[in-house]
């Protein structure tokens, strides 16, 4: 491929268009993602789901399922008795013992010979309930009286016998709360000519993942237990996996085949992997569980549902005056990572523009629903688009162009937040800047809202939102380091065995570019090794837009060694100082004149052929210069924060409520482009993602029940659907980043909703407070049918 | 567990022969019986086109087809669009262009921009989304992957 050669020239590979390294292979149909990997002697697992929303268990009857033929084991909490419970909190078993809290709970499982016998078997078993009432929203969990989803301790107990309580009963339904504050509110409040305060309803979405989740487990003849699997964090699910079995984690092993997509929902551990691991167990066999569509609707995280109350202010000439949040997060009815997602919306509102008082509110609530896990923006799009909407009301409220207002509050490089936040580098003003510019965004504003009455039915608006999100990792563990092995072979092949892992997203391109840039080989020099955690170093995971940002320092830091190695080779062997050496296009070269002395190959050839024979092989791990925020969320959490703004135009059909996004114009802080290819692809992807929640995808749930498990009435974006999209990149040269580059995997489905909000008001003159912006939902907004939000709990 | 039958077609240009429950899927035929994984399952309900494959030159979802349909036919998977010109073709198109993420929709997609480059359709990116309409991508945004049917579609164009 052309781009690969360019670096033999001596050009940089940073910037340019690289391709995908794995993209041949997938686009072969060999690539073997877990669904297309089967063990020898492998069994099918399926899983019970409870069906019914909240119940005792009284009894539960597999003596059917168990003499089916074809069936190995059938297993219920009762046969593992010394199961532990896991997850964010600690709250959730992951075979369910006497109460079913939602109808994804697991009650029992199967393992057989065939997916369809353990189907089969799952029909045979019987269980009988005892209904309990039902806590179908976050605001009736909070009323007095409201039934009590985790009033009990939950305790384990270890094969020798320790107790151990690993969740303290919940007597309120409150499963975690936030508070922040910085200021004075009351004063800001005070101080203020324009005041707006707003109820704003985030709806459920989920990742939809294109391949399935699934699992296989299996213990080796030493009980080393192997696992392959999806996740975006292995190692962190060594440790939960280990702790499950009581067992040494350095005695599991997890290898990630190729993933069919993540965004998030990959992050937590689930029941089925346990349960897969507990068939493994009693089988002695390797066993697959893979979901169903269905089963991946019903039984895979969401995005967190938020109930949000924000008041906020400005004075006369536009500055930000201050900020109240409450918030209300539907947890569902276990704590997966969504309960911890105010850490971030947290940022949004403290931090995005500059506002000196501010005061936050967070309680993430059991219910009967689904549980809320992480997924790509992590809080920040329901957030954001709090915070949007509230800027342009305000600007609105005092007169100014909306852009001005924002450019008056917007951060600057070398800004210190409140929160303790440095944006060493920022380009917020020019992302700002050059949204509203390719997008014409002032003077279509300002037309299209003449238009509100012209009787036309067809109406068209722009809307603008930006936003702020860590870009340089994010402390939240005790490391958010990631660790590199490079080793150059004697024909100057590179194998980058680095911690990160692909999750689709293009990492392995892009690190095997930044290795290549410092060692002036070709791209086709380089393969990545990144699936298995006996081999490849610490990391904490794919999250938190991290991968490039810290993987890739990691990487570069591995491939500076082996470079210095090298040259201090090559300078013993041509008795030059070190300094005037030079990789360059596959070569030792003297640097100023450019002369070739020899080949890296040949010269790696003649170090291993030596009697004091060394290895070019060389390890780096790299942990951010951030920070762990204190306990009242004080702290530069991030390395690096990336901004960006986007700017929608829409048609809205005042007839029939639909709402057409046209062009999304995006302008995007990452600091440098380093492969301009994959760059454009996150953030058209972003883009689409973000244009299914603020229009097409709604999970409904009714009750505790979703309603539509399926693609037929889970909609997603299709191709006919998407807008124009044109992107800007502000490259602000990050001092920390990897060749100045940012973390972006996030940024680009932030701000959409938010700006398509800001739009259709643009158009229409009509506010939705609520997402989805479906056709039904907007028509009745317009018709001014559509009750807007209320807040109906205590404070 | 169902009555077999025993079918014959022809698969990505070889002679098949196989015995199948008469309620099993081509899918199911495909990956577990003919060890075909390529052609992808994501949702087993003809809503998103990862299973697709040709049959007599028509692109269907296998999910939704029954194996024993596939008798007489001639069929062809990712894989046997992979072996070919035009699959090579379209694979560094796709490469090039960057509509590989995941990948896991790719196959999918890919024999549905073969069957557009078959009936020598329009080549504009209006028409190319539609004709890749029932095919989800959670990664891409559909953007490149138009981009590289457009390249393609070009090509072959100027190629005929
Ligand atoms: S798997 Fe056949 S259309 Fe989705
Ligand atoms: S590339 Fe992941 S679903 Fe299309």
């Amino acid at each position: 491929m052309g781009v690969a050669l360019d670096i033999t020239r001596g050009e940089t590979l940073i910037g340019k268009r690289v391709p995908k390294m794995d993209a041949p292979e997938k686009a072969s149909g060999k690539t073997r993602y877990i669904h297309d990997i089967n063990l020898p002697g492998q069994l099918h697992a399926k899983i019970l789901h409870a069906g019914v929303v909240h119940a005792r268990i009284v009894s539960i009857d597999t003596s059917a399922a168990r003499a089916l033929p074809g069936v190995h084991a059938v297993i219920t909490a009762a046969d593992v008795p010394w199961q532990r419970p896991i997850g964010v909190a600690k709250d959730h078993l992951p075979l369910k013992t006497d109460r079913v809290r939602s109808p994804r709970d697991e009650i029992a499982a199967v393992a057989a010979d065939s997916a369809e016998i353990a189907e089969a078997a799952l029909n045979l078993i019987k269980v009988v309930y005892d209904p309990l009432p039902i806590v179908s929203s976050a605001e009736d969990a909070l009323q007095p009286g409201a039934p009590l989803l985790h009033g009990e301790e939950l305790a384990w107990t270890s094969p020798d016998g320790r107790r151990e309580v690993l969740h303290a009963p919940s007597l309120d339904n409150v499963a975690m709360t936030f508070n922040y504050a910085q200021g004075d509110v009351t004063y800001g409040e005070a101080e203020s000519d324009a005041v707006v305060e707003d109820v704003f309803w985030l709806h459920y979405v989920t990742h939809c993942c294109m391949g399935v989740s699934g699992v296989i487990a299996e213990f080796e003849a030493n009980e080393n237990l192997r696992l392959y699997s999806n996740t975006q964090v292995p190692f962190l699910h060594k440790r939960e996996f280990a702790e499950l079995l009581g067992i040494d984690p350095g005695r599991v092993r997890i290898i990630q085949p190729p993933i069919g997509g993540g965004f998030g929902s990959k992050l937590d551990i689930y029941p089925f992997e346990p349960i897969a691991i507990f068939l493994a167990k009693i089988t002695r066999r390797p066993i697959k569980l893979v979901f169903t569509r269905e089963e991946e609707f019903m039984a895979s995280p969401t995005r967190q549902p938020v109930l949000l109350r924000l008041r906020s202010g400005c004075k006369r000439d536009g500055t930000l005056t201050f900020r109240t949040i409450d918030t209300l997060h539907d947890n569902g009815a276990y704590t997966s990572w969504g309960a911890t997602t105010p850490f971030v919306m947290m940022q949004t509102f403290s931090s995005l523009y500059r506002v000196p008082h501010c005061q936050y509110r967070t309680r993430a609530v059991y219910t009967n629903n689904p549980y809320a896990g992480s997924f790509r923006g992590y809080g920040n799009l329901q957030a954001t688009f709090a915070v949007e909407a509230h800027m342009d009301k305000l600007a609105d409220a005092i007169g100014m162009d909306p852009l001005a207002f924002r450019f008056k509050n917007a951060q600057e490089p070398g800004e210190v937040t409140p929160q303790g936040m440095l944006f060493k580098s920022c380009g917020f003003k020019d992302c700002l800047e050059t949204a509203a510019l390719r997008s014409d965004y002032s003077r279509k504003h300002a037309e299209y809202r003449a238009k509100w009455h012209d009787g036309n039915p067809v109406k068209r608006g722009v809307g603008m939102a930006s936003m702020l999100h860590v870009a340089g990792g994010a402390k939240i563990y005790p490391s958010d380091g990631c660790g590199t092995i490079l080793k150059i072979d004697d024909f100057a092949h590179v194998t980058l065995i680095t911690g990160a892992s692909e999750i689709g997203q293009g990492s392995e391109t892009v690190l095997a570019q930044l290795v290549c840039e410092e060692l002036a080989l070709p791209l086709s020099a380089v393969t990545v090794v990144n699936n298995d955690t006996d081999i490849t170093p610490w990391d904490v995971g794919v999250h938190a837009s991290r991968t490039t940002f810290i993987a890739g320092n990691s990487a570069i830091g591995a491939a500076r060694k082996a470079k210095a190695k090298i040259l201090a080779a090559a300078s013993a062997k041509f008795e030059l100082p070190v300094d005037r050496l030079e990789l360059r296009a596959g070569h030792i070269v003297e640097k100023d004149s450019g002369n070739r002395f020899i080949e890296i190959g040949k010269l790696i050839r003649s170090l291993h052929f030596s009697d004091k024979a060394e290895l070019v092989m060389t390890t780096h791990y790299y942990e951010p210069p951030s920070q762990h925020q204190d306990r009242e969320f004080k702290g530069d959490v991030s390395a690096a924060y990336a901004w960006a703004t986007q700017v929608v135009e829409v048609e809205v059909d005042t007839m029939t409520g639909i709402v057409r996004l046209l062009r999304v114009t995006g302008a995007h802080d990452v600091g440098r482009v380093l492969n301009r290819l994959g760059i454009e692809g996150q953030i058209e992807g972003g883009i689409v993602m973000g244009q299914g929640y603020a229009t097409t995808e709604d999970l409904i749930v009714e009750n505790g029940v979703v309603r539509n498990p399926s693609f037929r009435d889970y909609k997603l974006v299709t191709a006919p659907e998407i807008p124009e999209i044109d992107i800007s990149f502000i490259e602000t040269m990050d001092g920390e980043g990897p060749q100045g580059a940012k973390g972006v995997g996030e940024a680009p489905a932030i701000c959409v909703a938010a700006a398509v909000a800001n739009a259709i008001y643009n158009a229409t003159g009509v506010r939705l407070y609520a997402l989805p912006f479906t056709p039904e939902n907007v028509y009745r907004a317009l018709k001014q049918q559509a009750r807007p939000p209320v807040w109906r709990v205590a404070p | 567990m169902s009555a077999t039958i025993d079918i014959r077609f022809r698969l990505n240009g070889v002679d098949t022969e196989v015995s199948v429950p008469a309620t099993m899927s081509a899918l199911e035929m495909l990956r577990d019986r003919l060890d075909l994984t390529g052609t992808k399952y994501a949702c087993g309900e003809g809503e998103c086109g990862a299973c697709t494959i040709s049959v007599d030159g028509v692109t269907v979802n296998s999910c939704l087809m029954f194996a024993a349909d596939c008798d007489g036919r001639e069929l062809m998977t990712i894989e046997g669009l992979a072996a070919s010109s035009v699959g090579e073709a379209l694979r560094a198109s796709f490469t090039r262009n960057g509509a590989v993420q995941c990948g896991f929709c790719t196959p999918g997609i890919m024999m549905q921009a073969h069957s557009v480059l078959q009936k020598h359709g329009s080549c504009e990116p209006a028409d190319l989304k539609r004709t890749i309409e029932g095919n989800l991508c959670r990664c891409t945004g559909y953007v490149k992957i138009i981009d590289s049917m457009a390249e393609a579609c070009v090509a072959a164009d100027e190629g005929a």
